[in-house]
């Protein structure tokens, strides 16, 4: 009843959609409007959104999924060696499933890489072999709790970090970040590469498995949300989080492994993005903290593997929707340029999906010249967000924009509404296996990968 | 001449633009320019008033700016035009002309003039009704095609703000759904197809300027409840406000969800010492549910149903309810001189409720709704858009008497009499026309009557005496 009674001394304020003419005509007679900046709907999506905003889940059901993302309290509890967490005989991978013959270069040569680390082939021939040959099961990392960045692969004797949500349970695993340039999860698989990673095996898992012990849980929400006031998006900038979460560990590293500290404690120093693990498991932790609620037209996955672009929602449990994964527009290392470059690759946009990484680029101005843009773009970016999100994150906030809390929560429906797809940092892989990181930058996500999604609740849509 | 304009919701998809005359095609100095704009998307109603300036630049032959609907790029093929791939999402701009470069300049330039939905602020605009609403608002009103209003109005009643959904063409079925998700969250669905509402004085549509005063009005028909309206601030009694339910909403499907709500809000509201109920014929369980709400209420209802009661009837009878006297309807004869030798009335009408309404007062003739959307497919609505009617008029014939109305108020074309008179006065037939608005409304009453009157017709404020007046000329 508070429409025929409540007018300020201001007079009302209307929100108008659809004709200019109608607004201009309320604007003659002096009233405040807000217009809306509609467009029709993505093409192709009108009868399959009319079926999906008429179901009547689907409002609670996003509510509920979305407040179990954001009440999520991811904490770090400590590292595992993934054999234990691997079924036997099993590599996974980053994003959606795919077979040998349809991955691209790095996803190759990563697989390549781990083949050697466990000693299943004498060289990089016989592992390609064998691999063609199906000797070892190929699964997407997200099927087993767990997130990879770039190439995502994970063999029974790389490390993870496991991350427990303390609010509901859930826990998350991510494998240890092993630097920048030649690096495993870039697709190179030299002798360096191998080298480092039995390090990593041999001195840097038990070291911080060790300190975990010491330390007990480290609450991630909290030091993400410092890192997000320090400059951080925990996507492309990972740089304040590393130096938390360093400061936090580094007195229990020197007490839990006093020969090894030196070395591990310059390794974690060494990498600015070392934080990006521990920043995708407590996003995959939270963002699973989502699934799995009938009706519920959220997002709860955005993964690639090099070939496809895949999205999960959270009412329909483990489907995978796709389309091509696109080429990253950004810059280039050395004399790298766009020809050198691999599409789209990799875990990491759980961190969009969870508010952060593009989402929270407002918080980061810093990297706004490494992705290619000013700080305008960014503000831009993270503001064109809310557009596309049920919620503004809690904890998660953006000091320049007053302390908003970052976009979270991609309803499949209003991607199709606004037809604004998600923003999406990325580093950019060599095309060739072997070649390792070319650069970084912004990829446009494949329109396909939603409207496939949107399509298929629409079918599940309740009356 | 095709219908390339693009049509203004209540009726049809507004998506389009409007296009010059055919046939000139053939001149050889003419050469065409067709370009396609990615993602930009415009209004149709601003996209004809682009398509129409560039067609009334001299030396263009046809011009056509427009978004890719199927719709328009069936017109763009119709008027010889080489169609290019399109999304509806994408902007077309086609031009035929002698120097096709300087009109789509020209295009740009009124493009780019259109002022941009922020208000050009620096904040960015929201891409949804459910973004703008989180920065408050008291009311929302919708008018994108009807195919894609629902998400809108959804997002309005999810947000508790009461909407008024302009567009027509939503299917029933999300009608009932936003009604009855508006019970929930107690606030009122104005439409579909709700032409017009004043709320606290702000006129939202097509709305007359009306002063403050008594009456509450809940009206299923847009022109029904501006008629009724108009006649009582001739009599001096404003409104408090005037609530638009839709033509369907006391059908089963819906069960006047929106009209017992608005009686409601009407009842509670201490501004509404009467209250004028306009309907169409109700389903029979829903007009028993009305009236047992009606009973209920502790302000008078003045019931008006149409066709039966005619609107003229029905502010009359407001009127006495509330004591007060009724005023003769202005009126304008024609100027005398001219014999009339009609034999048959031809109804001229731009809004269905006062086409109905004629046709039953007059008791004969031929009477065609242009507001229709068999006529709005691919043009606006003729409350803005006057070709059709100007048409109409150039083809009557002298042994008819065109009987018309004439809408005024704002969203209405602001200048009604300046393409219609024009067209009054040329015809050989007989005109009589039905004036709908007030002294207060934007075009000035006094100025059109007097435009019509000069051109040869007999204008009425009142709709139905419009009608009496045609018959009693045969």
């Amino acid at each position: 009843m508070n429409l025929l009674s409540a007018h300020p001394s201001a007079g009302p304020r209307v929100i108008t959609v659809g004709a200019g003419l109608l607004d201009e005509a309320l604007r003659a007679q002096a009233v405040q409007t807000v217009p809306v900046s509609w467009r029709p709907p993505l093409p192709g999506t009108a009868d399959a959104l009319a079926r999906v905003l008429a179901d009547p889940r689907r409002q609670a059901a996003n509510e509920l999924a979305v407040s179990r993302l954001t009440s999520a309290r991811p904490h770090l509890v400590g590292v595992r060696r993934a054999a234990e967490i691997l079924p036997e005989g099993t590599f996974l991978h980053a994003g959606p499933p795919i077979t040998w013959e349809r991955a691209s270069g790095p996803l190759r040569g990563a697989l390549i890489g781990a083949m050697l680390l466990e000693e299943l082939a004498g060289d990089e021939r016989d592992a390609a072999r064998k691999l063609a040959a199906g000797e070892v099961e190929l699964r997407p990392c997200h099927e087993h709790a767990t997130v990879g960045p770039m190439a995502g692969v994970v063999s029974p004797s790389m490390w993870v970090f496991e991350v427990r949500d303390e609010e509901h349970g859930g826990t998350a695993y991510c494998s240890l970040n092993e630097g920048l340039g030649k690096v495993l999860r870039y697709g190179a698989y030299g002798s360096e590469v191998l080298e480092r990673l039995r390090w990593m095996d041999a001195v840097l898992g038990p070291a911080l498995k060790a300190t975990l012990e010491r330390t007990g849980p480290v609450d991630l929400r909290s030091l993400i949300a410092q890192a997000l006031q320090m400059g951080d998006e925990l996507h492309n900038r990972n740089r304040a989080a590393t130096s938390l979460l360093l400061r936090e560990l580094a007195p229990a590293v020197v007490e839990a492994a006093p020969g090894d500290a030196a070395a591990v404690l310059r390794f974690v120093n060494g990498n600015d993005h070392f934080f990006l693990n521990p920043a995708m498991a407590a996003a995959k932790v939270s963002t699973d903290a989502a699934r799995d609620v009938p009706g519920s037209s959220l997002v709860v996955a955005m993964a690639r593997n090099g070939t496809d672009f895949g999205v999960q929602l959270s009412g329909l449990g483990g489907r995978w929707f796709t389309g091509p994964a696109g080429v990253p527009d950004g810059l280039y290392l050395g004399t790298y340029g766009p020809g050198d470059a691999n599409p789209d690759i990799g875990d990491s946009t759980i961190t969009e999906t969870s508010g952060l990484g593009g989402f929270a680029m407002a918080a980061s101005p810093a990297i706004v010249r490494f992705v290619g843009g000013e700080v305008s773009d960014a503000v831009r970016a993270t503001r064109s967000m809310y557009e596309i999100t049920l919620a503004e994150h809690p904890a998660y906030q953006i000091p320049g924009l007053g302390f908003r809390g970052t976009p979270v929560g991609i309803d499949v429906t209003l991607v199709a509404r606004t037809g604004l797809l998600p923003v999406v940092n990325t580093g950019i892989a060599g095309r060739v296996a072997g070649t390792g990181q070319v650069g970084a930058g912004l990829v446009r996500p494949p329109v396909e990968a939603f409207t496939a999604a949107l399509a298929a609740l629409a079918e599940q849509a309740a009356e | 001449m095709s219908g390339a304009g693009g049509p203004m919701s209540p009726a049809g998809d507004p998506m389009s633009g409007a296009g010059g005359p055919v046939g000139a095609a053939q001149d050889p100095a003419n050469s065409d320019t067709v370009l396609v704009r990615k993602g930009a998307y415009h209004d149709s109603v601003t996209l004809m008033r682009i398509s129409g300036a560039l067609t009334a630049l001299p030396g263009v032959a046809a011009a056509m700016v427009a978004m890719g609907t199927e719709l328009n790029l069936g017109i763009l093929r119709d008027l010889g035009f080489s169609v290019p791939a399109a999304d509806p999402g994408d902007l077309l701009i086609a031009v035929r002309a002698h120097d096709p470069g300087a009109a789509v300049e020209e295009a740009e330039r009124l493009l780019s003039s259109v002022r941009p939905p922020d208000g050009g602020s620096a904040e960015q605009p929201p891409l949804t009704t459910g973004s703008a609403a989180r920065g408050g608002a008291d009311l929302v009103l919708v008018s994108t095609p009807g195919e894609h209003a629902f998400a809108e109005a959804q997002d309005a009643v999810r947000a508790g703000l009461p909407v008024m959904i302009f567009s027509d063409g939503v299917p029933v079925a999300q009608e009932r759904l936003l009604k009855e998700l508006a019970e929930s969250t107690d606030v009122l669905v104005m439409g579909p197809d709700c032409g017009t509402a004043v709320i606290g004085g702000v006129g939202l549509g097509f709305a007359n300027v009306l002063s403050p005063g008594p009456v509450g009005v809940v009206a299923a028909s847009g022109t029904g409840a501006q008629q009724v309206t108009s006649l009582l601030d001739w009599a001096g009694t404003g409104v408090s406000h005037v609530l638009g339910v839709g033509g369907r909403d006391l059908s089963a499907e819906v069960g006047g969800l929106s009209t017992l709500r608005a009686l409601r809000m009407l009842d509670d509201d201490p501004a509404t010492e009467l209250i004028v109920l306009v309907s169409k014929p109700p389903s029979p369980g829903v007009a028993a549910a009305v009236r047992e709400a009606v009973g209920r209420l502790r302000t008078p209802v003045v019931p008006a149903l149409l066709p039966e009661t005619d609107l003229t009837e029905a502010a009359e009878r407001a009127l006495r309810t509330l004591g007060r006297p009724v005023p003769e309807w202005p009126s304008w004869p024609a100027w005398s001189g001219r014999q009339t030798r009609a034999k048959t009335i031809k109804g001229v009408y731009s809004g269905g409720t006062l086409g109905a309404e004629a046709a039953t007062v007059a008791g004969q003739g031929e009477f065609v709704d242009y507001g229709d959307d068999a006529y709005t497919r691919g043009r606006a609505h003729p409350m803005i858009d006057p070709t059709l009617r100007v048409e109409a008029l150039a083809q009557a014939h002298e042994s008819e008497l065109v009987l018309m109305d004439v809408v005024l108020g704002h969203g209405a074309d602001p200048d009604p009499a300046a393409s219609l008179a024009h067209a009054v006065a040329r015809t050989p037939a007989t005109v009589v026309i039905a004036l709908v608005g007030t002294e207060g409304d934007p075009q000035d009453l006094h100025r059109q009557a007097a435009a019509f009157r000069e051109a040869g017709a007999a204008v009425f404020t009142s709709n139905a005496q419009a009608a009496r007046h045609a018959r009693s000329l045969l």
